[in-house]
């Protein structure tokens, strides 16, 4: 059985009817992972006899009338939220084995709606990194191209959903981390606004960034994903507390009358032509829709790819500061004293781009640089984010490219950091103005690999961006594509 | 003091709160617990969990803020304080560095030795204490982290002291304050009012101040008055022995009353401050300070005054009633009840805080409560009994419980205002003492004294002494 062309409420019906039960559904997202992850490394953990009772357990739910949202769905969740009971690493040698006391608020809301976490997924360390080669549990693989990166630092969020695994995942997007991904494996991923949905329990990256996002086969599925765990948690200070709408109510509304902007910024010279194909013809293809299409402009945003990678960098010197070796994870003591046993731990137990941030980020705030850097940096960061509020006076939504190329060959970019940190650059000015984006598919390169394109929203305008989404991937055929392997 | 040098003193205090909660969760902070009994994945600083600013908090804060006459910021923000140390879950602490909440106040301090004077705070901020490091025998250290977590308010003095008594009058006031507030328990034995004081000296006249030294770990007023003026002497020393004193971190060693060096600047950390990405920027009403405006006790130095002003107190007294906000209390109620101040001050200050102090008892405990004691005082006003008698009263009341009405009633102590019953005794004792009876019709009038005691004696206490010493006149007169 493939679900390739079912949708979760597909399957919802299915399970309800008795069609399906939860145990065989449950079984073949295990044997497909089996199958298939050799070749992907997706997945970190995978918790089979977990699932199998869970799913067990589902089916009498679903017998009794019991049935939730996602009641009997496996899904899976990337390495950076904290689930009891099943280990949760980062990707990161130093959580190596590390098992969390509590759930994430978001694991919380998938388990109150029945949803069976079948595993943890393979990321950058740390969610830091755009190509999944920076984990200690080994680079994850295109499912497209095995020689290419499936984008990160949601990797195996996304590797996972192209590959079938799934039908569903949740990554985090710091910069681009789920939509990047997205993009270059061809599925959907979401980075609501800021705010939008709990951190609690989710390792930070870059906290005034980081944001919990789903990844789904299509846009039905991902807002379903989004509605489940979007909403105000009083256990994390920085989410607010705003009505959710239901996603899928009015998701068929389309986009006659939308006022669509093209930031001139993003259609850069330098831009890959097959991604310019791709983007040029959706942008036809929402004309068609009835959308109305101008260019606008978001002059700041040649500057924030620096002022991002300073501010997430600062904020990950200070987050990651807690990996000291005392109270969890590895500790690597010689005998050489408190000193001695912090620098072996962090030097044994971080990668090397995990360190690379970290010294850059706390040079950054050093005494002496703080002004230069960190509040410099914050300062591009409020003109970027008035860049944003301004050109939503004018348009409803924002259409760019996601990534300036499609996914990269392994190792392309090892030794070149900047180049990857410029991989990021349309993704990036988002995070920094808190609003809202997606990834969807919009066509394929020459080479045969996923192109994404990215709809940027007004802040808590997710409803509305996912509307713009929906009449995209019904006008088209892009998600109906599936990778073999 | 010196008479070349002129100490520059400003003092950092770390005032603990008594809020029932943590400052980022939901933990207690009861003291002595089993160590981290008391703790949850954020004040152990688990990968993921997240602070949430305990309301309580800022309240306090603003209360102390008001007390010390500071301005309430309306937009306050919280920082990250970056070092790594065992104690210290998150490797760093949630403090407020650029935008604190109270900024620009003052108290007045009174000296002996120089008298009436203000001290300006710098400002107050919140923050989070780290947890405890216990060292084992066996040369290791294991961590407790139920302090950690636990709120504080960092209270900055201007350099504004100059001399270890005055530093001592300031760190009382504050200490008076802040537990009058109710926000602190003031024990300083647990820690719960600690210090630090920056201390530097320079020629008198000289504008600039001199390099300072900070003094750490000072937990009794006598340690601090000792640290002080050890730091003075040792910095004339260097100075006289054409030295120069160094910035530097040192630690007092109380058993052996000298203090040792810590680190020197070129040591200190840089803590790389920004702001806590975690937390939204901190918004105080104009409404919220009023209503914390409206609840807040009357201070100590305010009572101190309004006791001699408006009650005719001396100032001994009105010292003393106002020292603690309990003793206070029960004042003020007995006032209300009792419209005589100092009748109420002379029974507070004797009977009732001599005998808490005999039992060893806090005046929230005492047994006669302020109602019970009133009642006493109407029954020595409406001459039902003596004052004499009414310390015997106040004593059976202690002991049972039981209204004065009661006790007197039970026990048969109603003053004796019968004349008839009066006039007997008197004639009794005149005729048991002839000898003074002489000497008084020789002119030793002095000697009425002597007949009444031995009229009350004979009465045991119960008689009108008002009656007898009339009674007695009129007899030994004739």
């Amino acid at each position: 059985m493939k679900f390739h062309n079912l949708t979760i409420q597909d399957i919802r019906q299915k399970l309800n009817s008795g069609e399906l039960t939860s145990v065989e559904l449950t079984r073949v997202c295990l044997e497909r992972i089996k199958a298939t992850d050799d070749k992907l490394n997706a997945f970190i953990t995978v918790c089979e006899e977990e699932a199998l009772a869970a799913a067990a357990v589902a089916d009498q739910q679903i017998a009794s009338g019991n049935g939730a949202l996602l009641t009997g769905i496996p899904v899976a969740v990337k390495d950076i939220f904290n689930t009891l009971d099943v280990r949760t690493t980062c990707a990161s040698k130093i959580l190596d084995d590390y098992v969390s006391p509590y759930d994430a608020t978001t694991i919380t809301k998938l388990r109150e709606q029945g949803a069976i976490i079948i595993g943890k997924l393979n990321m950058d360390e740390f969610a830091m990194g755009s190509s999944g080669e920076n984990s200690a549990a080994g680079a994850v693989y295109n499912p497209w191209d095995t020689q290419r990166v499936p984008g990160g630092s949601s990797s195996g969020s996304a590797a996972a959903v192209a590959a079938g695994q799934v039908v569903a995942t949740l990554g985090t997007d710091t910069g681009g981390s789920v939509r990047q991904p997205a993009s270059h494996c061809g599925v959907v991923g979401l980075k609501p606004t800021y705010g939008r949905v709990s951190r609690y329990g989710v390792v930070a990256f870059a906290s005034s960034l980081d944001q919990v996002g789903p990844v789904a086969g299509n846009v039905e599925d991902c807002a379903l994903m989004l509605g489940v765990v979007a909403g105000y948690d009083p256990a994390d200070s920085t989410s607010v507390d705003c009505l959710v709408p239901d996603y899928l109510e009015n998701l068929k509304t389309g986009v006659a009358g939308k006022k669509i902007g093209l930031p001139k910024e993003y259609f850069i010279d330098g831009l890959d032509p097959d991604i310019k194909k791709a983007v040029n013809s959706a942008i036809e293809t929402y004309r068609q829709l009835g959308a109305e299409i101008v260019e606008v402009s978001l002059p700041h945003t040649d500057y924030s790819v620096a002022s991002y990678y300073l501010i997430a960098m600062a904020e990950a010197s200070s987050n990651l500061a807690r990996y000291d070796g005392v109270r969890f994870g590895i500790r690597q003591d010689s005998g050489d004293g408190l000193i001695g046993m912090y620098q072996q731990t962090r030097t044994a137990g971080f990668g090397d781009e995990v360190k690379r941030r970290i010294m850059l980020g706390t040079y950054a705030l050093s005494s002496g640089y703080y002004d230069a850097y960190y509040l410099k940096a914050q300062k591009v960061r409020t003109l970027i984010r008035q860049d944003f509020h301004d050109v939503f006076e004018q348009v409803d939504l924002l259409l760019t490219p996601v990534a300036p190329t499609p996914a990269f060959k392994i190792g392309a970019m090892t030794n070149d950091p900047l180049q990857m940190y410029l991989s990021d650059i349309f993704t990036i000015p988002t995070n920094l103005a808190g609003t809202c984006a997606m990834s969807l598919p919009c066509g394929f390169s020459e080479d045969g690999l996923p192109i994404g394109l990215q709809l940027i929203g007004k802040p808590f305008a997710e409803a509305e961006m996912l509307q713009a989404a929906y009449a995209f991937e019904q006008a088209t055929d892009w998600s109906d594509r599936v990778p073999e392997l | 003091m010196n008479s070349r040098y002129e100490v520059v003193i400003g003092l950092e205090v770390h005032v603990q709160l008594t809020t029932k909660t943590k400052i980022f969760c939901g933990c207690s902070i009861e003291f002595g617990q089993s160590p981290n009994s008391q703790t949850c994945p954020v004040c152990l600083g688990l990968p993921g969990a997240l602070p949430v600013l305990n309301q309580q908090v800022v309240e306090d804060a603003i209360k102390a803020g008001l007390a010390t006459n500071c301005q309430i910021a309306p937009h306050s923000i919280f920082a990250r304080k970056n070092y790594f140390y065992p104690d210290l879950p998150k490797g760093y602490q949630i403090s407020q560095f650029e935008l604190p909440i109270c900024e620009h106040g003052w108290m007045d301090i009174e000296t002996e030795e120089l008298g009436k004077k203000r001290v300006g705070i710098t400002r107050i901020h919140m923050e989070e204490d780290a947890g405890k490091l216990l060292h084992n025998e066996s040369n290791s250290s294991s961590v407790d982290l139920n302090r950690a977590c636990t709120p504080l308010l960092e209270v900055v003095s201007e350099p504004d002291m100059r001399s270890s008594e005055e530093a001592i009058a300031y760190l009382k006031q504050l200490h008076q304050i802040v537990v009058y507030l109710g926000i602190c328990d003031g024990n300083l034995d647990e820690g719960s009012f600690r210090c630090d004081a920056n201390v530097s000296i320079r020629p008198w006249g000289q504008k600039e101040l001199g390099t300072r030294a900070e003094l750490k770990n000072l937990n009794s007023f006598r340690f601090i008055k000792q640290a002080i003026e050890y730091e003075v002497e040792r910095q004339i020393d260097v100075i006289e022995d054409g030295g120069e004193v160094v910035q530097e971190t040192r630690l007092f060693d109380p058993d052996a009353g000298v203090s040792r060096s810590m680190r020197s600047k070129e040591e200190a950390h840089d803590y790389r401050y920004f702001p806590d990405p975690d937390l939204l920027p901190l918004q105080v009403s104009a409404d919220w300070v009023e209503r914390v405006r409206s609840v807040l006790p009357e201070l100590p130095l305010v009572k101190l005054q309004r006791y001699q002003d408006e009650m005719d107190l001396p100032a001994y007294d009105a010292g003393v009633l106002s020292a603690e906000r309990p003793v206070a209390e029960y004042f003020e109620g007995l006032v209300a009840l009792y419209n005589n101040p100092k009748v109420c001050s002379n029974w507070v200050m004797g009977e009732v805080l001599g005998a808490l102090k005999e039992k060893n008892l806090e005046i929230i405990d005492c047994p006669v409560s302020p109602e019970l004691l009133a009642g006493v005082l109407q029954r020595i006003d409406d001459k039902t009994i003596s004052g004499k008698i009414a310390k015997t009263v106040f004593e059976e009341i202690w002991q049972s419980g039981k209204n004065a009405d009661q006790v007197i009633e039970e026990k048969g102590l109603k003053q004796v205002s019968d004349s008839g019953a009066i006039e007997a005794i008197v004639d009794e004792v005149i005729a048991a003492n002839p000898g003074p009876v002489a000497e008084y019709h020789a002119g030793k009038e002095k000697l009425m004294g002597f007949f009444v005691g031995q009229v009350m004696k004979a009465s045991k206490g119960k008689a009108n002494p008002g009656m007898a010493n009339q009674l007695l006149k009129k007899k030994l007169a004739g």
